[in-house]
């Protein structure tokens, strides 16, 4: 019965009960876009740099991460590939090993980092393969020969087919050197990652750096984001059960810093533009409010002088406002979800920004990504606030003496 | 006297009008306070690019952006001089140096770098490498076998003040060049990867090392805060020729950083009209809201003979006081906060892997520009009277006779 | 010439379905310096006419001249300066500007016509003072009794220098003593400065105080009484 009452108090004026309604469901709507946008933003930068660095989880020494110290390694790195990969959420696994050296063509030298794969397995765990432009992919069996980013063979001068001089240090000290034929170049993106490395079989790196067989890192590209705790855990016991827990295991998180609090921070900064934005709302819609109340105080008057009490009538005017609300927001989440969810299928192109999304990795275009998170966090901020600001006529409401509250105009 | 009446309008209901004035106050204060915090974001990543050696402007062998190795080397430096000392406004700061890239390295580690050989005493005042030495000390002309490194690729090493570090690079017969070197001092750049990106020591060193005689990698240039790199650039181009040199503005020379900064101006504006519209709201209500409560006035006053126009401007003139003290204490707190902000900055150092990724520096410093403020201030004036426009419309409508019928 | 002239004047009213017919072909001439009023029951009619010939409402038929002004024809901005110049209203109750004082009430009018200020000035202080305000013109409405609101919108009506003063039932909310004391005051602008005035009204006391008695009833003249 409240809520009828309160409803239809609420179209004594339209006009102001309508633009209340779109205040709060404007803000609703751009917290619910801009969250989604955030968080399908965030989605895509980490499958990127797990996809093309990281992968989900790896296993490595102990303080391999920190100091990519050559003599860290993972020995016998076959065994734990074939235990882990029977784990349940694991999609594909493979093995890196990674080194530096001084990379000499006929013209140039520059300093370049090794990387050691499997070229098989490699591919199915990154994006090495799809973003190989020039010649072709590595194969199992190609002993010697090497792809290069394209910035890196423009600096060194090389082309397919080239000869390189490669000089390091081996596991154990000694000089690791080796010609490579350039077989392939690829092109990601993002300019560190296409002028630092030099990707070679396994088999080459390990005879050529002495590894006697074994790996710095063993990577594990999981089904999806959401599992990998799980398959964190499963790793480890994995590990234990084999007698292997002088490995360490790192999820995507620990090997990408970075990302992670780039993420914090865009998310405390996005929640510091949101807060003000609603509240700023929140007065502009604290006239409508109190004016509702207001210009009811005789009337109010009348309806505590014939013995309603305080409270009820308390009930009736915050009933008012959450209707208000609670149909705005309603509104907000509809027309948020309708927004969000046509650009989540065609994406957001702004116009100036490729340059600066290729050097993240990310796509030309954002697709912002609606989810249960997204699209309550906003709505309720929005209904928080407003019910605060509720709250003020309210208690106005409640200190009405009848006689003076008649006396009105 | 007009004036007065629509002053004294918008106080005859003083809660209202305050409660409206909080909303334009909170909105504008951080229009201009916000606004501040991401042009400084934006403003940082310039001068970090620019301090970080590249300068406003670079001369180089063509070629040399594209392909910095010492192929591209500028033999001749002597005409470039010239012209610069002809062409460059009072109070520029230039120099010529050695960029080569190379590995350096120790027992323990190796890593690619960007070995740098400067100038000292004139380096000085035209990079961040004069002010970024915290221990050890600065490199000196005569320093032949002195090295800076950064923070971090101390650490990397492993390292410390005394140690040798060895650098390798290919020299200008094509060999490898190598030679020891010893840490002499230890700088802390903005971020990470500039610590552990370049090595300075002195021009000769460097010079003798890859056997390159009179020759430079590069000549860079640091204007006085007024003037306009393009222009600048132009002059400088003007004078050499365009098939053996290339002169590049330091927009060129970090187009992500423009891009970046194209992209801060949209952010910008946009929040101010998000901002906006959220206050707007508020705005239109209000200002109906008193044009009806007067309904019988305004039917008064159109029986007294006012013009409906007349009626329109003066409830758009109530709207733009409101405005006004709403702008204005926006502004005033808006810069005022900023200011105190602006010697402590914000720290980020609780998130410092994150803001190295993101390009920023350890610190960000709020930066007032005055086409910020007057745009924040014209977004709100003219969408803020524009919005008015439908009450004061309403306004002019009322008939005197309905509106003066209910008595 | 007369000041107004009205000619089979008709005017329905449509309130939701139902249609009302205030005026039903009202002829009337009334004289310069005429002092006359309306009178007849609420819902007579009165109220309307007076409207349409201060250009506040249109008639829907006949011809309405006010002071060598046809109505028919004008356009808002036209009716608006002829009520700025001509006319002068003085309404039952909610005649004034609430923030503005009384003077500057006065001023008001003129600032509209485009008086200098210190002509203005000038102007309104005088013309409070011979309405008796003369103390009180830095009050505000609520501040003023009445009896004194109807005195600063009489002196307000009359400093524009208008042809006609429009009032509309002037003494419906003061006591006898009061009404009769702003009668008195209106009579004495009327005799001193020539302005026409035309009352509607149902107050005893006001036809008594006029000179010609017009009286309405459902929509029409129903009675023409000059009296001295």
């Amino acid at each position: 019965m409240t809520l009828l009452i309160a409803w239809r108090n609420l179209w004594r004026n339209p006009r102001r009960s309508v633009l209340t309604m779109t205040a709060i469901a404007f803000a609703s709507t751009l917290l619910i876009f801009m969250l989604s946008w955030q968080f399908g933003s965030y989605e895509t930068m980490i499958n990127a740099s797990v996809k093309i660095q990281t992968g989900h989880l790896q296993i490595q020494a102990p303080k391999y991460n920190e100091d990519r110290d050559m003599r860290r390694v993972v020995e016998k790195p076959e065994e734990i590939g074939k235990r882990v990969s029977t784990l349940p959420g694991v999609a594909a696994l493979t093995f890196r090993a990674n080194g530096f050296v001084l990379a000499s063509s006929r013209d140039r030298t520059y300093g370049a980092f090794v990387v050691g794969i499997e070229p098989e397995r490699e591919a199915a765990l990154s994006t090495l393969k799809d973003i190989t432009r020039q010649g072709s992919y590595l194969a199992g069996e190609d002993d010697g020969q090497a792809l290069l980013g394209e910035l890196l063979a423009a600096n060194l001068q090389v082309g397919l087919g080239d000869e390189l001089t490669v000089i390091g240090q081996g596991r154990d000290g000694s000089v690791a050197a080796t010609v490579l034929v350039v077989k392939g170049l690829y092109r990601s993106g993002q300019d560190e990652f296409d002028r630092s490395a030099i990707h070679i079989p396994l088999s080459t790196f390990q005879d050529v750096f002495s590894m006697r067989g074994s790996v710095h890192e063993v990577v594990i590209l999981g089904d999806a984001l959401s599992r990998v705790p799980e398959v964190k855990k499963k790793t480890r016991e994995a590990l234990r059960e084999t007698g292997r827990d002088d490995l360490v295991v790192l999820d995507w998180r620990e090997l990408l810093p970075g990302l992670v609090q780039a993420i914090q921070m865009d998310l405390v900064s996005g929640f510091i533009f949101y807060v003000i934005l609603v509240v700023v709302v929140a007065f502009s819609i604290l006239n409508t409010f109190l004016m509702a109340i207001l210009e009811r105080t005789r009337e109010f008057g009348v309806l505590l002088a014939i013995g309603m009490k305080p409270e009820r009538l308390v009930r009736l005017v915050l009933a008012e406002s959450a209707v208000l609300t609670c149909f705005g927001i309603a509104a907000g989440i509809l027309f948020g979800v309708l927004l969000t969810g046509y650009f989540q299928e065609h994406g957001i192109f702004i116009p100036g920004s490729t340059e600066i999304l290729r050097q993240f990795g990310l796509p030309e275009r954002i697709y912002p990504r609606l989810s249960g998170l997204s699209v309550t966090l906003g709505p309720v901020l929005v209904f928080l606030i407003t019910l605060l600001t509720a709250l003020y006529p309210a208690g106005r409401v409640k200190r009405l003496r009848a006689v003076d509250a008649m006396a009105a105009p | 006297m007009i004036l007065e009446f629509a002053w004294r309008n918008i106080w005859r209901n003083r809660r209202r009008t305050a409660i409206i004035l909080t909303a334009v106050v909170i909105g504008v204060w951080s229009m201009i306070f916000l606004g501040a915090l991401m042009r400084g974001i934006a403003d940082q990543m310039v001068r970090n690019g620019i301090a970080t050696l590249t300068g406003h402007i670079q001369v180089h062998q063509k070629g040399f952006q594209a392909d910095p190795s010492i192929e591209n080397r500028i033999r001749e430096p002597g005409g470039i001089r010239r012209v610069l000392e002809e062409t460059l406004p009072a109070k520029s700061l230039w120099t010529a140096r050695v960029r080569v890239p190379a590995v350096a390295a120790n027992a323990r580690h190796s890593a690619g770098i960007t070995l740098v050989g400067i100038d000292p005493p004139v380096e000085k005042d035209l990079s961040f490498i004069g002010q970024a030495v915290r221990s050890g000390r600065y490199l000196e002309r005569e320093d032949p076998r002195g090295i800076l490194v950064g923070e971090a690729l101390l650490h990397q090493f492993e390292t410390r003040i005394g140690h040798r570090l060895v650098l390798m690079s290919q020299d200008t017969a094509g060999e490898i060049a190598s030679r020891s070197f010893t840490i002499v001092g230890v700088y802390r750049g903005e971020m990470e990867s500039t610590e552990k990106a370049y090595a300075f020591v002195t021009r000769e060193a460097a010079r003798e090392m890859l056997k390159m005689d009179g020759a430079v990698s590069e000549f860079a240039v640091l204007l006085p805060e007024e003037e306009e790199a393009g222009p600048v650039a132009a002059g400088i181009r003007n004078g050499l020729s365009p098939d053996s040199y290339e002169v590049l503005t330091w927009r060129e020379m970090l187009p992500l950083v423009s891009a970046v900064l194209a992209l801060y101006d949209q952010f910008i504006f946009l929040w101010y009209v998000v901002v906006f519209i959220a206050m707007g709201f508020g705005l239109v209500n209000t200002v109906l809201m008193a044009v009806y409560e007067r309904m019988r006035e305004f039917g008064l006053l159109k029986a007294l003979g006012m013009r409906p126009l007349r009626i329109v401007g003066d409830v758009l003139l109530e709207a733009f006081f409101i405005l006004g003290i709403g702008v204005l204490a926006g502004n005033v707190l808006g810069i005022l906060s900023t200011l105190a902000l602006k010697t402590r900055g914000i720290d980020l150092s609780a998130f410092a892997a994150g803001s190295e990724f993101a390009g920023l520096g350890r610190v960000i410093y709020p930066t007032l520009e005055l086409r910020d403020i007057l745009l924040a201030n014209g977004v709100v004036f003219v969408l803020g009277l524009v919005v008015s426009l439908y009450p004061a419309l309403r306004a002019a409508r009322f008939t005197p006779v309905e509106a003066l019928a209910r008595t | 010439m007369n000041m107004v002239e009205c000619r089979d004047v008709k005017k329905i009213y449509r309130q939701g379905k139902m249609e009302v017919q205030a005026l039903r072909g009202v002829t009337l001439s009334i004289e310069k310096g005429a002092f006359m009023a309306l009178a007849g029951p609420s819902g007579s009619g009165k109220t309307t006419l007076l409207n349409i010939i201060g250009g506040l409402d249109a008639a829907d038929s006949g011809t309405v001249v006010v002071d060598g002004d046809t109505l028919a024809g004008m356009g808002q901005g036209d009716l608006a300066d002829m009520r700025l110049r001509k006319v002068g209203f003085v309404f039952q109750s909610y005649n004034l500007i609430p923030v503005l004082s009384a003077r500057e009430n006065v001023e008001f009018i003129m600032l509209l016509q485009g008086v200098s200020p210190r002509e203005r000035r000038d102007r309104a202080l005088s013309i409070l003072e011979e309405v008796g305000l003369s103390g009180l013109h830095d009050r505000r409405p609520a501040e003023l009794s009445g009896g004194q609101q109807q005195r600063v919108a009489v002196a307000r009506a009359i400093v524009s220098g208008p042809s006609i003063v429009l009032a509309d039932e002037p003494t419906a909310n003061l006591d006898s003593r009061t009404g009769s004391d702003l009668l008195d005051m209106m009579k004495k602008m009327n005799e001193e400065k020539k302005v026409t005035f035309i009352f509607s009204t149902h107050d005893r006391m006001v036809m008594d105080y006029a000179r010609r008695l017009v009286l309405i009833r459902d929509g029409q003249v129903d009675g023409d009484h000059p009296r001295e």
